[in-house]
């Protein structure tokens, strides 16, 4: 209770890392999960379902960390939407919260100006972009352009005619997709970006 | 055979289901034709299928038979296939599921594609998921990739390392040679996974950690640039060039530095340049100057830097953001005791932190405020914890009281001031305070014999005020039973002596046995208060009267004292005074937590024989030391054989049956040379008439050399208004008073 050796401040065994991070919207609703552990479903369900109700309660005027078992939770509301990251003890919580940050600009480049519908529409170019910005955990690249650039390319990729036999309707180039952003009906604008 | 309904249609129509019911059914229908699809094996719809399983997998919905399916995805040629395959592997198929080991295979093979896109969705997947099996096959095309000029794929192979690393940590060294020049590489991507993967081997392998401490000049190199260097507008934060970058150099810097001197002192300079001129109006820049503070007190620094180190941490408190102020705290708590005087600095602010509305802040704030407590600012400290105690949330209060104890007996600088903060905790968090406080607190106030009549004063007003806090009753019931004399004869000097009676006093005690507030364990104490008041007090047929009709009492614990304490009225009455006496000194066998001597929380307790708790003892020996017309005084010893065998504590007991008192009673008493003698404070100094009280006095007798216990007593007093004095020896005393 009272305090730990410094020398203890950073005695891991083995590397700390991001365990999990989730998308939830302000009902509880899951909108994207990535975890960096081997958990079953059962697992990831508990954890999840307690996780969501634990920060759900959380007051505006609280601080974005929380203790949970034995896992520091680094969050934060961009409008409707939670961002939740669970690192490990020695994780540092302010870096976290930028690399929170940097996920949700390059959300917001991408999609221009992004809201909770297009991450529902589209949660797999979610996860497709998460997956060049963060690998096991960590940050693969810390430039924001080269990381839609990357993400573009291989958009194109898909529609390359050569590489493909079809283009399936279901994935929409970019360009497209920015034209229909006028016929959703609930428009819920991230106001923090 | 209709197309399969489109991704986005599907999540459209499932978002317009009404209840619950609905939407499963939308689901059940959608699975079916999913299933059907698959079974037709449609190469072409495929995705589509998978995709809309993963859509409904995360409403929570079961998709295990979607797992075959991403196999087939990731085996196919199509870019498009493979990214919804990987996704779907990565989601659905875990390291549990027999089937993910057929992916190896895919992967492999994908691993060496001519597309590097390709490549980096199996080197994502395998980073990301790969089993220890997996990334064992698979290690040898990792270690090919990391060292390509590809920088697309190289960052991806370090990260995919660091996994393979962590999977099968014997597989290490064979990622060495491809670090070689790792840190030479341009590209900011590279080199924040080249020194993660660093990281990583560092910290498993105390070789690797050796080895690579040469990387210390390149890496305050690389971090100087990055300081250094003009904006940068791929990299820039904020004003700030790669702040990740900077803070994982930072942490690589602390494993490489702990403990080595050399390289501390090389990296000495940078860490002071990051701590004096990082931007902090935002985050990003208190995230760097928190590594660098935890790199600073990790490695060997020099204690101009350590300071510099806690000071930012002191200005992290003074933050405006909350999550900064935690930050500070966390961290303070980590280096309290190595750096105690420099955290001392900034205690006020730490004070302040009580206040903040944030319940994680409040809490590390009271647990540092605890670890700063010391002799010299115990009074102010206590006044602003007690404060706390008061308005914190009911999850803090307990850990408070048992803090606010530990520290007032640590640290108290008087008596009084310890008794008083005790009453403090007592009355304002009574029914929080930990099960365990009682018996210690029982104890504390039993040793601080000058002030057993301030105490048993307090507490007897706490009692009339409130009597629904248990641990407060407790104590105040059992002091009340120790001390009741000293209340009604009004002895208290400290402050300005109630006036009570007898009566009055009982009332209160059989108060709390009828009360519904009071636990079965508050009655224990309140009717064990009552009988030990029948030596104390003169209302000996009241006391009979409770006693005897708690014997027949429903709850079995009272039951069995009321009977057995109506035995003792009945048949051991000649016993009763010596049973009843007053506690002695309790000696702590322990520093922490409940001693053994202090039983007397009386929850086992169906002895009178409060003695019979004390360690080693053995009966209590009771003799007639003096005997004059009408005037008797009754020795009664106890003896202990640890923690100090040498010392005996002998209870005196001086009954007057005369009709007159005797007043202005001292007792004084002489051993011989090989002895010492300590007399405590007696009861008091008047003997009443008619046997109606006594004066309890305590002596503790050291003798080192066990010689056979004598003693000279000198009594002297006024009686029927003429001075008495009274010379005797006592030579009876028991031998296990001596042996």
């Amino acid at each position: 209770m009272y305090g730990v050796n410094a020398s203890d401040l950073h005695s891991c065994s083995c590397c700390p890392q991001m365990q999990f991070m989730l998308l939830f919207s302000r009902q509880g609703k899951l909108r994207l999960q990535k975890w960096y552990v081997p958990l079953c479903d059962k697992e990831k369900k508990k954890i999840t379902r307690e996780l969501v109700q634990t920060v759900l309660a959380r007051k505006p005027k609280m601080c974005s960390f929380l203790e949970w078992r034995d896992l520091k939770i680094v969050y934060k509301r961009y409008a409707s939407l939670y961002f939740c990251c669970a690192i490990e003890d020695q994780d540092n919580e302010l870096i976290t919260l930028e690399i929170i940050h940097r996920y949700v600009e390059l959300l917001d480049k991408y999609f221009g100006s992004v809201c909770e519908l297009d991450i529902i529409f589209n949660f797999e170019k979610a996860y497709f972009i998460l997956d060049e910005f963060l690998l096991g955990g960590e940050a693969q690249e810390t430039s924001k352009k080269n990381v839609l650039k990357a993400i573009e390319q291989a958009d194109l990729l898909q529609e390359n005619l050569d590489f493909q036999i079809c283009l399936l309707p279901d994935f929409v180039p970019r360009a497209k997709l920015q034209a229909d952003k006028g016929e959703r009906e609930n428009k819920d604008v991230l106001s923090t970006l | 055979m209709p197309a399969p309904i489109r991704l986005r249609e599907l999540i459209r129509t499932i978002r317009t289901a009404r209840t619950q019911a609905e939407e499963r059914e939308m689901i059940q229908k959608e699975c079916a034709a999913i299933r059907s699809s698959f079974r037709e094996e449609d190469n072409t719809y495929r995705c589509r299928n998978v995709a809309k399983l993963l859509y409904m997998h995360m409403l929570g919905y079961p998709a295990h038979f979607g797992q075959l399916e991403c196999l087939k995805l990731i085996a196919s040629q199509k870019f498009t296939d493979k990214r919804i395959g990987y996704l779907g592997a990565m989601l659905l198929l875990d390291e549990r599921q027999d089937v993910h080991l057929l992916m190896t295979n895919c992967i492999k093979n994908d691993l060496n594609h001519s597309t590097q896109y390709v490549q980096g969705l199996a080197l994502c997947t395998l980073g990301c998921m790969g089993s220890s099996e997996m990334c064992r096959d698979l290690a040898g095309e990792v270690e090919k990739l990391l060292k390509t000029s590809n920088s697309y794929l190289r960052k991806k192979a370090a990260l995919c390392a660091v996994h393979v690393i962590r999977k099968v940590p014997e597989l290490m060294e064979m990622f060495l040679p491809a670090t070689k020049n790792l840190l030479s590489e341009k590209n900011h991507g590279v080199l924040h996974t080249s020194v993660v993967l660093l990281t990583e081997m560092c910290e498993r392998s105390p070789d690797m950690l050796s080895h690579f401490r040469k990387l210390v000049p390149q890496l305050v190199r690389i971090l100087k640039n990055l300081i250094m260097s003009g904006y940068s507008p791929e990299h820039d934060v904020s004003g700030i060039s790669d702040p990740f970058l900077q803070v994982r150099i930072l942490r690589l810097l602390r494993i490489l530095g702990k403990g080595d001197d050399d390289s501390s002192e090389a990296m000495n300079d940078i860490l002071a340049q990051v701590a004096t001129n990082t931007e902090t109006s935002k985050n990003v820049g208190n995230a760097i100057l928190y590594e660098t503070v935890l790199t600073i007190m990790d490695i060997k620094s020099e204690s101009g830097l350590r300071v510099l180190a806690i000071n930012i941490l002191g200005r992290f408190l003074l933050n405006n953001d909350k999550n900064i102020r935690y930050v500070a705290l966390t961290s303070l708590l980590k280096t309290v005791q190595t750096d105690h005087n420099a955290v001392q600095r900034h205690r006020s602010t730490i004070v302040d932190c009580l206040k903040d509305l944030d319940v994680s802040i409040k809490r590390r704030a009271m647990e540092l405020s605890f670890a700063l407590v010391n002799g010299n600012n115990i009074r102010g400290m206590m006044k602003e914890l007690l404060y706390f105690l008061d308005s914190c949330d009911p999850d803090f209060k307990a850990d408070c009281a048992s803090g606010i104890f530990l520290a007032a007996e640590k640290y108290a600088p008087s008596k009084r001031w310890h008794i008083d903060t005790i009453m403090r905790v007592l009355t304002t968090a009574g029914s929080y305070v930990r099960d365990d406080s009682v018996p210690n607190l029982i104890q504390l106030i039993t040793n601080s014999v000058e002030m057993h009549a301030y105490t048993v004063q307090r507490l007897y007003k706490a009692l009339l005020d409130d009597i629904s806090q248990q641990p407060l009753v407790q104590v105040a019931s059992w002091c009340i039973g120790e001390y009741g004399d000293l209340l009604v004869s009004g002895q208290c000097e400290e402050e300005e002596p109630i006036q009570v009676s007898e009566d009055e006093v009982l009332d209160v005690l059989e108060g709390l046995l009828v009360s519904n507030l009071s636990t079965p364990v508050t009655r224990g104490y309140s009717l064990t208060a009552i009988m030990k008041l029948s030596t104390r007090f003169s209302s000996l047929n009241r006391i009979k009267k409770v006693v005897s009709i708690y014997g027949s009492s429903i709850d079995v614990e009272l039951q069995q004292r009321a009977v057995e304490y109506n035995a003792l009225f009945k048949k051991y009455d000649h016993m009763r005074p010596a049973l009843l006496e007053r506690m002695p000194i309790m000696e702590k066998t322990a520093t922490n937590g409940p001693s053994e001597t202090v039983q007397t929380n009386g929850e086992t307790d169906s002895t009178i024989l409060d003695t019979k708790h004390l360690p080693s003892i053995s009966q209590p020996a009771s003799q007639v030391g003096f005997l004059k017309h009408g005037f008797s005084i009754q020795t009664c010893a106890h003896f202990r054989s640890n923690p100090n065998p040498n010392i005996a504590v002998i209870t005196i007991h001086a009954t007057n049956s005369t009709e007159a008192d005797m007043t202005e009673f001292v007792f004084q008493a002489a051993v011989p040379k090989t002895f010492q003698l300590q007399l405590l404070s007696p009861s008091s100094n008047v003997v009443p008439a008619f046997n109606q009280g006594s004066v309890t006095q305590v002596i503790r007798v050291l003798n080192p050399q066990k010689q056979q216990l004598r003693m000279r007593i000198k009594l002297t007093y006024t009686h029927k208004g003429s001075p008495v004095q009274d010379l005797a020896e006592v030579n009876n005393f028991p031998p296990q008073s001596w042996q």
